[in-house]
């Protein structure tokens, strides 16, 4: 059943990439070209969907629990520290190199059902699971020499 | 060179915000994909079932729109495959390193006013502006 809900809740988050064109890093790339041709469609797409998410979380924040886990798990962090700031200063450079941040490059796999292989966001995520585990091993031999 | 799609934007927006208010009110998870997806990695073995399942669920989206609305847009050809690399590696570092993305940050974290999620929303998108703009203005490369 947690698996369904999982499931469901991944297939509605690619249809909306797909529907709005997210999964297409052109689009992405004229977004973040604001000295170029722009086109604004991604900001309307996070319009969009935090129009959708405000009050959807306002509404669940009142709840105790969610429907098949035992508790809400709610950022908690309120703190700006530099870890922050330059994790997300760096993601916008990797962003902006090829247009794709990690959902739509992972949509984009199915883009190679049109018959020929898209290379492109395989590639990407292959690159990026390096980098997840780059931090992981990073922060976990920290915490390790620390301990 | 896309066009300004305010429609089908605000439609698919609004899926994903679909999407992540299903997932909060069903497993009480954000709806962040670098955490969902590097989870995969760092997570214990037992949180790791509906990870995978969500990013099955995410490919099979736009999977499922391919056959309703097969090629609504060309596929890039011929960009340079070492760019997009070393593209996915500074991306999964930064994400897991800012605790974020563009959905994590991005869309739930504005959403529930965030004060952190919306000072790494406004970080990357100047980093990335500025990256385009050196890349395709600077370099060339498109």
């Amino acid at each position: 059943m947690k698996g369904f809900a999982a499931l469901i809740a991944g297939l509605l988050f690619g249809l909306g990439l797909a529907v709005s064109q997210m999964v297409n890093p052109l689009k992405v790339l004229a977004f973040l070209d604001v000295f170029g041709h722009w086109d604004p469609s991604l900001a309307l797409v996070m319009g969009g969907a935090i129009a959708v998410t405000m009050p959807g979380f306002w509404l669940l924040r009142r709840l105790d629990r969610p429907a098949l886990a035992p508790r809400f798990e709610w950022p908690t962090r309120r703190d700006l520290d530099r870890k922050l700031l330059a994790g997300a200063a760096i993601f916008g450079v990797g962003w902006g190199l090829a247009g794709y941040c990690p959902g739509p490059a992972i949509g984009a796999a199915a883009l190679s059902l049109r018959g020929t292989v898209f290379l492109e966001p395989f590639v990407f995520v292959a690159a990026m699971a390096v980098g997840f585990f780059a931090w992981h091993w990073l922060t976990t031999r920290r915490s390790a020499t620390d301990g | 060179m896309t066009e300004f799609t305010p429609y089908s934007a605000l439609i698919g927006g609004a899926l994903i915000g679909l999407a992540a208010v299903v997932l909060m009110a069903l497993m009480g998870r954000i709806a962040g994909i670098s955490g969902i997806a590097g989870g995969l990695i760092s997570s214990p073995s037992g949180d790791r079932g509906w990870r995978v399942l969500f990013v099955v669920g995410l490919v099979g989206g736009v999977a499922l729109h391919e056959i309703l609305r097969p090629e609504t847009f060309a596929l890039r050809e011929g960009f340079p495959l070492a760019i997009v690399a070393l593209a996915g590696l500074i991306v999964g570092l930064g994400s897991r390193m800012g605790s974020g993305c563009t959905s994590g940050h991005g869309v739930c974290g504005l959403s529930r006013l965030s004060a952190r999620s919306l000072a790494a929303t406004v970080t990357f998108m100047i980093t990335a502006a500025i990256t385009v703009a050196v890349v395709r203005h600077g370099f060339g490369v498109t």
